[in-house]
């Protein structure tokens, strides 16, 4: 019995060091690079790029972008989900077509949708031919900042919803279905049975999913830096900024530790406000 | 432990055949020719396949981002393993690292190639003000203006397209805008673009007949807002633009600022269709800013001798042309030009040539002595530009507020003034 015990530790062991070695050290490193400056430990870098003419822009941006997209998302999912219970034949085929935009780079998807939403894109092709427009329109500069923020909100909900929809998927499979029968019974409708039955159930997956789809908003970058380029700056993009171009690593590392802080914020309220009780974990 | 250490080895020798993947056909032995010039696939292909094709050794080119450059520097000293002997690249990225001691001096390379006639000014230019040669020119560049015959018939009453001034750059992208509703002047601010060299090399001399010590000046006052004014004919997708050759290729800028090599695919493809002239001139004169790319040996040389030996072949009258003809670089030997030279790389050598000529000439150099703090240097000038031109802030303000962040920068690297501004005892200080 002696070893059986410790097995499962050692199986979890190479995980644990591999993680350790490359992700907790260089987060030690990040951290210790983020409040190291002129030779001595201080705040001076946070100071440096809360004093830049970006940085109040960079955090409003990223917010903008995630309290529309994270709520949208999830909406959009949750339908799109529903719908998928219903479809009998050819679901596993609606389900991969939905997946497509999760394997393609992000970089990619930032290009696709330059591609259709720049000065000669395919969005003012059709706007012309069909006589809405008389030339060339212009979406994505500094004098139409909404235009640019709808345009990164679309990509964004085509690139990663369907992280959003697997999760609930796999949720929504595994509810059982006696509490749905259960509520017909008692002549619910569906709305009340979504609301009443289904939803409550789905919460840990819900929680998983916002979850990770807060973090990963709070680090867009490449959809982003394609469409908007300086025109739109964002936490992330900023970090990369001071790091390659400004060469300013203790700036870089210190935007890295403010994307870290609201991250982990962000997953504390979730772990709170979607509280998932002991009995359904 | 034992399955652990299977699946470590195993993993090991994923790592280790995908790094011998990685590195194609090279070998070992290979000289490995870095550079931060001529990274584009065609470019880099034409580097190896003819440049480089009469070279004696075996030479491994690799390009990577002119950022990349001093991190793989330090990475390679801190890991205690040397692969780069040779370094291509700008002046100013080959400053940094000068100053950080990652290069070998390479006086006795510079007398051996004396007789070759490699203009003396930029020869000086390759020791850093220092007393050691650190680099030997390679190719030369400037910026220029290129603009679609479309546009020719709009130029101002009396202008002279090769003395242009700015006020008269104005008056043409006005007079375009009133005819064809379109803002088709064009810029090259976006994030892979050169804007900054505009106002450091062009915009600020010219206006002000300085660049640091002028910084904040009353001219430098009037200076932006006369350029916030001819920001109004200028296309809005500018703060987008990289490479101007596109947008001038596409028709969505009719009138364009960059660097000579970023338009040159333009006037390659139809030279017919577009002009290069210099960039203009304001009340101090015209601002004009050589580009140097240099070659230097790494302090750390696996192959010291085969490097030298690649910098002399690469200098050789024969090569310098050959280059030229393959890239979009010019010869930094007192060399003619072939008579068979596309056409489109002769307007772009003609305009600069005008520019280096003009009895009103302010020659900049690139920022001199600022190691690894060029880059805020250059976004000194960008966050000014943002402020004033893009934001609408008052220029005194915007300039007070910008100068202060110039400052730190020449204090923390005690960078004395280079040209145009005078030479100064100490860091360079804005007046």
């Amino acid at each position: 019995m002696q070893t059986t015990r410790h097995i499962p530790y050692l199986l979890i062991a190479p995980s644990v060091v591999f993680l350790a070695l490359l992700i907790g050290w260089p987060l030690v490193q990040t951290v210790a690079l983020a409040f190291w400056s002129d030779g001595a430990w201080s705040i001076g870098n946070f100071r440096r790029i809360a004093d830049d003419l970006n940085f109040n822009d960079a955090i409003i941006n990223t917010f903008k972008v995630v309290v529309v997209v994270v709520p949208l998302q999830l909406a959009v999912a949750l339908g799109m989900a529903m719908m998928l219970r219903h479809i009998r034949f050819g679901r596993d085929i609606v389900l991969w077509i939905w997946s497509i935009p999760l394997g393609i780079s992000d970089l990619a998807a930032g290009l696709v949708w330059l591609a259709i939403l720049n000065d000669r894109g395919y969005l003012n092709t059709i706007l012309y031919n069909i006589g809405l427009i008389s030339g060339p329109e212009s979406w994505l500069t500094y004098e139409t900042p909404a235009a640019l923020w709808a345009a990164i909100v679309l990509a964004e909900l085509w690139r990663a919803t369907a992280i959003v929809l697997v999760i609930l998927v796999a949720g929504i499979q595994v509810l059982p279905k006696e509490y749905g029968e259960a509520a017909d019974v008692f002549g619910a409708t569906p709305w009340q049975r979504f609301l009443r039955v289904t939803l409550p159930l789905l919460k840990p997956s819900i929680q998983s999913a916002v979850m990770l789809r807060t973090v990963l908003a709070l680090e867009m970058f490449a959809i982003v830096l394609s469409l908007g380029g300086r025109n739109f700056p964002v936490l992330v993009s900023e970090a990369f900024n001071w790091q390659y171009t400004n060469q300013d690593y203790g700036a870089a590392a210190a935007y890295a530790v403010i994307v870290m802080l609201v991250s982990l914020f962000a997953t504390l309220l979730y772990l709170r406000v979607l509280r998932v009780p002991q009995e359904q974990r | 432990m034992r399955k652990i250490s299977h699946v470590l080895s195993g993993a090991l020798l994923a790592v280790g055949i995908a790094g011998g993947l990685a590195g194609g056909a090279a070998r070992a032995d290979d000289l490995v020719f870095m550079s931060t010039q001529l990274r584009p696939v065609e470019e880099a292909q034409k580097v190896r396949d003819v440049i480089l094709k009469d070279f004696a050794g075996h030479v491994n080119f690799v390009v990577d981002q002119p950022q990349q450059l001093l991190v793989r520097f330090r990475a390679e000293q801190q890991g205690g393993s040397h692969t780069i002997s040779l370094v291509g690249a700008l002046h100013g990225e080959l400053e940094p690292l000068a100053s950080g001691n990652f290069l070998m001096p390479v006086d006795d390379l510079a007398a051996q190639l004396s007789g070759r006639g490699i203009l003396p000014k930029l020869m000086t230019l390759g020791r850093f003000g220092g007393e050691h040669q650190m680099y030997i020119p390679w190719m030369q560049a400037s910026y220029i203006m290129v603009a679609n015959k479309q546009a020719l018939p709009f130029l101002p009453a009396g202008a002279d397209i090769n003395k242009l001034t700015y006020d008269q750059l104005a008056a043409w992208g006005k007079a375009i805008q009133d005819k064809t509703g379109k803002r088709l002047l064009g810029f090259p601010a976006g994030p892979q673009g050169l804007m900054h060299r505009f106002f450091e090399g062009y915009l600020y001399p010219s206006f002000t007949g300085g660049v640091v010590t002028t910084f904040r000046s009353p001219d430098a006052v009037s200076m932006w807002t006369q350029f916030r004014g001819l920001w109004k004919y200028v296309n809005p997708n500018s703060t987008s633009y990289g490479f101007m050759q596109e947008p001038l290729l596409s028709g969505d800028v009719w009138i364009a600022f960059d660097h000579e090599a970023r338009m040159l695919d333009a006037l390659r493809k139809r030279p017919d269709d577009f002009v290069a002239f210099p960039p203009p001139a304001g009340p101090h004169g015209a601002g004009f800013m050589p580009v140097i790319a240099g070659l230097a040996i790494s302090l750390d040389a696996p192959d010291a001798a085969g490097a030298k030996a690649l910098i002399e072949y690469l200098l050789r009258p024969e090569t310098q042309i050959l280059t030229a003809r393959s890239t979009s670089f010019l010869p930094v030997l007192k060399v003619g030009l072939p008579a068979d030279l596309d056409p489109g790389l002769r307007m772009a050598a003609d305009a600069i040539q005008q520019a280096q000529a003009a009895p009103d000439a302010i020659a900049s150099v690139l920022p001199i002595g600022l190691g690894d703090k060029s880059g805020e240097f250059d976004k000194v000038f960008l966050d000014t530009f943002q402020l004033i031109v893009l934001r609408g802030a008052k220029p005194e303000d915007a300039l007070a507020r910008e100068a202060a962040q110039l400052q730190q920068v020449l204090d923390q690297t005690q960078a004395p003034c280079w040209s145009p501004d005078p030479s100064s005892q100490g860091a360079c200080k804005v007046k």
